[in-house]
């Protein structure tokens, strides 16, 4: 096979403007934390960005307290004002976008092409769609007068920082409510720079607050007794702890949590396109996708036809500097996170699974992973029950469409799922019995403010974008 | 002499069937004046397992049927409720007049509730008008097996908890008013004959606190409706138990108005969405 050798064409950095060192975001201003701070570092180098302060219980405080100061003001102004600040600030984030999506890769790891061409447009989009929303809420269908909550507490992960951020601020403020804000441990640098966009835009002080921390900080957010509304993307595990916490207090929850989501190949589908599918399926993000398609079930007929395409086609995937634009792979996030798929993929092939990965260097420093398939997968294995929340495949066989369902609806969670098949019945009839809240069919990991995303079972509860993503932050 | 009345056996209902509970145990209904009106059974943990089991089996050809077919059900339902209006009225004890009311505004409820099977998803669903050439549908679906803790009101308030949890496709469990459970098991007699297949709908009698920690702790139980727990301590416990696997918890609310209008809440909690996607192309 021809292989293309591509010379490097990385990004400049030099549009982002680090600072050596990063406050919270509190009622407008930036301010000292009392923890002691902690350093974010480039998964991809290892080097350090910045250090950040650590929100202790009382830095919490504050914030809670000067969102509740401003959601009076907020929540009393016409929605035709909010909505104002709110395209205010999806066209700031459009005249940023280039620097954000470069701060966004430093941070995270994830390749330049993914934060320019998917993160950073659907943050402004999420913004722009919900911005609509805050002067027509009598017409969603929650009543003549639906109101707000109140202070709205959200604590998010570290695969998607900024567009996470964009799901649960935009929403929140559309409907009235103000936010506490606390963002990924190891990547805290675009929250931080959206707060510089709220002082751009005017937003009145304390509308919007970022606390930066660990786990400490995102649990005195969800426990503190004047949050009216806790939203949390991440873990499952972590989910089920702050379901406890909130239980017995009224506020509302809503939860966006793990997935295992099976994609489905029958022997109909157009073969090249499944294997796009499947790869932008897994691959996309390093994997570190909630929804991601980590499960690979393939019709037995065509496993060897569509495997080899797929082999094939991971040899041409490049890893690397995720600034280059060529890259397809970048970092995994943290070494905590590498640690664990590495420990999950060594259990793969203890539990008697075949792995495979492409031959593919990875750079010296930093964190690196490279494409995994495991095959000879039996749905009891660990690689096929847990989130591995990396770029691993588990791949598993059915011959008909039932047991596709079966085994596909085999998992505690029920977030998303991929069909492929040419036949429009099936896809329905399939689409019909699958229990999980998206279904892609013929496309993968397809994203957009105006279609909610949310899961079925342990991948927690309530739906972010469209429509219904309002009720999340409205008193129905 | 006037001839000796026979008297009703009250027992459970798991799976369209009508068991004792396994533990052989009963309790003592009283009137609010304190006379002795029946024995009703006292169910067990294992009758809270065995209901579930029934609600999982129930739920695929329930969420399955056709909405038209589940409110034609709930509609049967109301018939065979009012052709027993004397009796369900004769039951619920205290005035007449009151009593009567309460059958109608349950037969009535039950009206209203049979319309949405086939409207939810026309309120509830949205078509998605995303930024790139896809078909996007968003619609509710069922959520699975629900637990319900039953509100005092023994008939107004139960069918307005278990009619708006099963309309759209869900199955459940449900623990009655402890204190007047006996309308629940009648309920349960129009229900066995009301063309819903057995399992939809579960009724257990006994004590609340000592059934509802183990239904909310079930990890075969999708949904939780606590509706009818007036004791803090319990209602924390259950919720807290809910959260092993994420169940989706309608809060307390002992003290609703039954008489008001509902919202659609009770539908929607027990709801969830699927969004399907699809490329456009030739």
């Amino acid at each position: 096979m021809a292989s293309f050798a591509y010379a490097p064409a990385p990004e400049s950095r030099d549009i982002v403007d680090l600072k050596p060192s990063y406050g919270l975001f509190i009622n407008g201003e930036f301010a000292d934390g009392s923890g002691s701070p902690f350093k974010t570092i480039n998964p991809a180098t290892e080097e350090k960005l910045a250090e950040v302060a650590t929100a202790s219980a009382d830095d919490v405080d504050r914030a809670v307290q000067a969102a509740r100061k401003a959601f009076g003001v907020w929540s009393a102004m016409p929605g035709a004002e909010r909505a104002k600040y709110l395209f205010r600030i999806a066209r700031i984030i459009q005249e940023r976008a280039r620097e954000l999506a470069v701060l966004e890769s430093l941070d995270n790891g994830k390749p330049i092409r993914e934060s320019r061409d998917v993160d950073l447009p659907l943050v402004a989009a999420h913004f722009f769609y919900y911005a609509g929303w805050a002067d027509k809420l009598e017409y969603a269908g929650f009543g003549a007068d639906p109101r707000p909550l109140g202070v709205a507490g959200q604590v998010i992960p570290w695969n998607f920082p900024l567009l996470m951020l964009a799901w649960k601020i935009a929403p929140a403020l559309a409907c009235g409510n103000t936010v506490v804000l606390k963002p990924a441990e190891t990547t805290p640098l675009t929250a931080l720079l959206f707060a510089e966009i709220c002082q751009q835009a005017d937003l009145p002080p304390g509308v919007v607050n970022i606390v930066t921390g660990a786990g400490e900080t995102g649990a005195a957010v969800v426990a503190h007794p004047d949050v009216n509304k806790v939203a949390f993307t991440g873990s499952t595990e972590v989910g089920r702890i702050i379901a406890r916490t909130v239980a017995g207090t009224g506020k509302k929850l809503t939860l966006e949590l793990g997935g295992k989501a099976a994609n489905i190949v029958f022997d109909d589908a157009a073969l090249d396109q499944a294997v796009e599918g499947v790869v932008n399926g897994i691959f996309f993000n390093q994997g570190h996708v909630c929804c991601a398609g980590s499960r690979l079930l393939v019709q037995e007929s065509i496993q060897d036809e569509l495997l080899t395409g797929l082999k094939r086609r991971l040899g041409t995937l490049r890893l690397g500097d995720p600034l280059d634009k060529n890259t397809d792979i970048g970092a995994i996030n943290s070494a905590e996170q590498l640690a664990k798929i590495r420990s999950l993929s060594d259990l793969g092939e203890q539990e008697g699974a075949e792995r495979w990965s492409p031959a593919c260097d990875l750079p010296d420093k930093g964190f690196w992973f490279p494409p995994t398939v495991f095959t000879g997968v039996a749905q009891s294995h660990r690689i096929a029950r847990e989130e591995v929340f990396g770029p691993v495949l588990s791949v598993l066989t059915f011959r008909t469409p039932a047991e596709a369902v079966e085994k596909a609806n085999n998992t505690p969670y029920g977030l998303s799922a991929g069909i492929w098949t040419e036949k429009g019945s099936r896809i329905l009839w399939m689409a019909d019995k699958l229990r999980a809240g998206v279904v892609w069919a013929n496309t993968f990991n397809r994203f957009d403010p105006a279609a909610p995303f949310g899961g079925y079972k342990e991948s927690g509860y309530g739906r972010e974008g469209g429509l219904l993503g309002l009720e999340a932050y409205l008193d129905v | 002499m006037s001839r000796l009345a026979v008297r009703k056996t009250y027992k459970l209902y798991i799976g369209g069937a009508f068991p004792r509970s396994e533990s052989g145990r009963s309790y003592a209904v009283t009137s609010p004046k304190g006379d002795f009106l029946a024995n009703a059974s006292r169910a067990s943990r294992k009758d809270v397992r065995d209901a579930v089991v029934a609600a999982r089996k129930a739920f695929p050809g329930w969420s399955g049927a056709t909405a038209y077919n589940r409110g034609q059900i709930l509609y049967r339902i109301a018939e065979m409720l009012e052709g027993r209006r004397a009796q369900f009225a004769e039951e619920l004890g205290g005035g007449k007049k009151a009593a009567l009311e309460a059958v109608d505004a349950t037969v009535d409820r039950l009206v209203w509730y049979a319309g949405w099977s086939d409207k939810i998803a026309s309120v509830h669903g949205t078509a998605n008008p995303v930024a790139g050439p896809y078909f996007n549908l968003s619609s509710p679906e069922p959520t699975g097996v629900v637990g319900v803790v039953a509100p005092e009101d023994p008939l107004v308030g139960l069918i307005s908890v278990i009619a708006p949890a099963i309309v759209t496709g869900n199955t459940c469990v449900v623990i009655a008013s402890e204190r007047t459970p006996l309308p629940s098991i009648t309920l349960a007699e129009v229900l066995a004959t009301s063309d819903l297949p057995g399992g939809v709908v579960n009724v257990l009698t006994g004590h609340q606190q000592e059934l509802a920690p183990w239904l909310a702790a079930h990890m075969d139980v999708n949904g939780l409706d606590l509706t009818g727990v007036s004791d803090a301590d319990l209602a924390l416990t259950c919720e807290q138990a809910a959260a092993e696997n994420l169940k989706r918890v309608l809060r307390p609310s002992p003290d609703e108005d039954w008489r008001a209008a509902p919202a659609l809440t009770r539908m929607t909690r027990f709801l969830e969405t699927k969004t399907v996607w699809h490329p456009m192309g030739v």
